[in-house]
């Protein structure tokens, strides 16, 4: 055959495809759009991890010695701004999910390519109104914008973010528009929905929150500008207005936007834990419906964040009782890899590492979850560090774990290479560690009774805060580390195969970097999700070569 | 036009395997808009309702100043325009190209009679100034303020109403414009199909506002 031959010569891929700028900039590939946001992504998590450190060092000291008040509250702002609506609900769909769905599903793009690359400048857009706010002085509302402080009182950059905001919405509910879409319409001949990897089955999940609760939070901060503006209004008590109708409004799109994070987070975790102990997930179709049962359980419980907001002690009720049952869902996932592990044969290489990272702060996020989610609990912790130390196990331990994890897996079919295993391996255990030695503490002191949000605190708190200050020191130079040899990788990493890990799925049915159509010829699917067998192994083809 | 022999049929794009594929994508796609549409008012009718129930007679009192006959036949208007956009359909489908394009044209000229009797309506809020935030004056029953937030209410609404229906009115032009260069046929039509949707969405919407708006007051004289 000749494709030895072919071996040899440079073979045409996605990167090498075209050159030069304009060959990125107004591309319809869903993997260089990937590309893109990658790069995106990944300005936005440093900006956000910048003020993370400002954060950090003025909480060194019990005095506000480094910054006051005014400037400490536009640091926590900007870096919740940031990271929630520029690096972590996109950080795993619009990167792993634009690049992996359609290779996964069997197809050659997305269903709406053009879209997609809107989608994206949709995104710049929105980020470059932030942008302007923050450089021009920033916000002050917290990232939740409460009325009728950011409507009446605020003098931060309340309109120029909140446009930001709006705009990069819309990128998001195009890009779960064109997930459903793709889903539904182009998979391969015989890929089921059963036969679905849990990846796509999680973004599928995902996609359907982006669509029905992003919608909700453009209206809210449409009102909320034409509030501002004009000093009419819905929200604000002294125009005859409810705040509270706001936080109904906001949180009926934040708390879902918790699981437009993880639930992704979740998928790229089930790929890893089957594929890394070659056996299929235990309870497949559980851990599939499990997706969709957390995104709708998840529209039902945004009141546990007004427990104490002149909320009805009946609403309170009924909304601690749903969160509870999120719990249901959650823990069917969890139970269910822990079981696949058994008997597997687990590498324990970096993916793994971060699968296991992941499943360690989700049940520490999770369960602290159920504290907050009971009605008499919550008055005690509500508004402390506790909150903080919850979301940030569940949203960022989570989400980044899962998205590390999944970039490291798939990082040889992105860039051809491999990343350097020991490095890796060392990154991923400096992670874990920063990571819990920044939060952990924060549990204790939002139980002892820290509130979130002062630049000031007792001097009795300062143990802690140190320990927290110091874990995220170390936290941020873990994740310097990948950052610096993913770079050195895609120059200098030994070549990868098609499938360096010997792993199911389509994805790794053609050549590394894949070819612009993905597949020369349109696969046929005759196999179930993670059907590992001994034979499996040699019989792993490239279809791609023709 | 197809008259080379092609191994693609013709307006199909290079991802889809076949025009059915594509149109099912399509569709499917317009539908996940409009259920995002549909989340998007949602909000805005949410605060009407909670708003409405918490100052009824503010509310009835404001919407009495609202031309209900005008408000009824904009409705009337936006009726006609859809079973136009249906028909335009159907004549896409059968490729009756003249029939299509009048059909099309009727469409746009309803929606813009629509627009028009708006502005007409949004002038005549500004002159007896009952436009929220801009020299708002109110002398009649109920408490001003409570009134003001009706009519921000119906500004926000009708506003972001009126605004899809320029866009509709621009993908309509679009449209027309591509159907009299022949780029439809009877395999290929779903531009119009898709684009119709979006119409009748819109449509409905309007459907809501108006008793919402305009009759919850119209049983009381001023
Ligand atoms: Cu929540």
């Amino acid at each position: 055959m000749e494709s030895e031959v072919q071996n040899k010569a440079p073979r045409t891929h996605y990167i090498n495809a075209r050159y030069g700028l304009k060959s990125w900039l107004f591309t319809i590939d869903h993997k260089r759009i990937a590309l893109l946001y990658l790069a995106s992504i990944t300005f936005f998590f440093f900006l956000g991890g910048l003020f993370a450190v400002l954060i950090r060092l003025e909480l060194l000291t019990p005095k506000g010695d480094l910054v006051q008040a005014e400037t400490y509250n536009r640091f926590f702002t900007m870096h919740g701004v940031v990271m929630v609506f520029f690096f972590l609900i996109p950080a795993i769909p619009a990167t792993l999910g634009n690049f992996l769905i359609p290779l996964m599903i069997g197809a050659r793009d997305l269903a709406f390519p053009r879209l997609n690359l809107l989608s994206w400048y949709i995104y710049v857009v929105g980020a470059v109104f932030t942008l302007i706010a923050i450089v021009g002085g920033g916000v002050d509302t917290g990232w939740t914008f409460y009325t009728p402080y950011s409507t009446t009182y605020s003098n931060g950059n309340v309109l120029l973010t909140g446009i930001g905001i709006f705009i990069t919405g819309f990128s998001s509910i195009l890009t779960g528009l064109n997930f459903i879409v793709t889903i539904h319409t182009m998979r391969a001949p015989g890929l089921s929905w059963f036969r679905l990897p849990l990846f796509v089955w999680s973004h599928y999940a995902t996609s359907l929150i982006m669509v029905l609760g992003t919608p909700v939070i453009a209206i809210t901060i449409l009102l909320l500008a034409f509030e501002r503006i004009a000093h009419v209004g819905i929200f604000d008590p002294k125009l005859g207005g409810d705040p509270v109708l706001f936080q109904h409004l906001f949180w009926f799109y934040s708390h879902p936007a918790v699981y437009i994070m993880v639930l992704p987070a979740m998928g790229v975790i089930s790929e890893l834990v089957a594929n890394m102990t070659r056996k299929n997930i235990f309870g497949y179709k559980f851990v599939a419906l499990a997706s969709i049962a957390i995104a709708i359980f998840g529209f039902l419980v945004w009141g546990h964040h007004m427990f104490v907001s002149t909320q009805s002690v009946y609403a309170g009720m009924i909304f601690s009782i749903l969160s509870y049952a999120v719990a249901i869902p959650s823990a069917v996932k969890t139970f269910n890899w822990t079981a696949t592990l058994y008997k597997g044969s687990i590498s324990y290489n970096t993916p793994m590492l971060y699968a296991f990272g992941f499943i360690g702060f989700f049940i520490i996020g999770g369960m602290t979850g159920l504290f907050l989610a009971a009605l008499g609990l919550d008055i005690h912790v509500h508004d402390t560090y506790f909150v903080v130390a919850h979301f940030h196990y569940i949203m960022v331990g989570g989400t980044i774990m899962g998205y590390l994890g999944g970039l490291h897996y798939w990082w040889p079919k992105i860039s051809g290479r491999m990343y350097p295993e020991g490095w890796a391996r060392f990154a991923a255990l400096v992670i874990f560690v920063g990571f819990n030695l920044t939060f952990f503490p924060q549990f204790l002191l939002g139980y002892q009774g820290m509130p979130r949000r002062y630049y000031a605190y007792p001097d009795e708190f300062q143990v802690l805060n140190v320990m927290s200050s110091a874990g995220a020191s170390i936290l941020g130079v873990g994740y310097l580390i990948p950052m610096v040899y993913l770079f050195w990788s895609m120059r200098y990493g030994p070549k990868a195969g098609s499938n360096p890990w010997g792993a199911f799925g389509l994805e790794w049915r053609t050549s590394s970097p894949p070819p612009t159509e993905n597949f020369k010829v349109t696969p046929v699917v005759t196999w179930e999700a993670y059907e590992f067998s001994p034979v499996e192994e040699t019989e792993v083809i490239d279809i791609s070569t023709p | 036009m197809a008259d080379t022999h092609t191994a693609t049929p013709y307006g199909l794009a290079h991802h889809f395997d076949d025009v059915e594929q594509q149109r099912e994508a399509g569709t499917l796609g317009m539908w996940a808009f409009l259920i995002t549409e549909i989340m998007f008012f949602g909000g805005l009718f949410l605060a009407y309702i909670l708003y409405r129930s918490t100052f009824p007679d503010d509310f009835a009192a404001a919407s009495a100043h609202l031309d209900w006959k005008l408000g009824g036949t904009n409705t009337g208007v936006l009726i006609c325009s859809s079973l136009t956009m249906a028909m335009a359909v159907y004549h896409s489908q059968t490729g009756n190209k003249k029939w299509l394009i009048i059909c099309l044209l009727l469409t746009m000229i309803l929606g813009a009679a629509f627009l028009g009797i708006k502005a007409y309506e949004y002038h005549d809020k500004y002159v007896s100034h009952l436009i929220p935030g801009f020299d708002f004056h109110w002398t009649g029953h109920g408490s001003p303020k409570h009134v003001e937030m009706f009519y921000y209410l119906y500004f926000v609404m009708t506003g972001i109403h009126a605004l899809h229906m320029i866009i509709g009115l621009g993908i309509m032009t679009v449209i027309t414009v591509m159907a009299r260069r022949g780029r439809f046929t009877p395999e290929y039509y779903a531009p119009i199909e898709i684009s119709g949707l979006y119409w009748h969405f819109v449509d409905i919407v309007w459907i809501f506002l108006f008793p919402l708006l305009y009759l919850l007051g119209a049983h009381i004289h001023h």
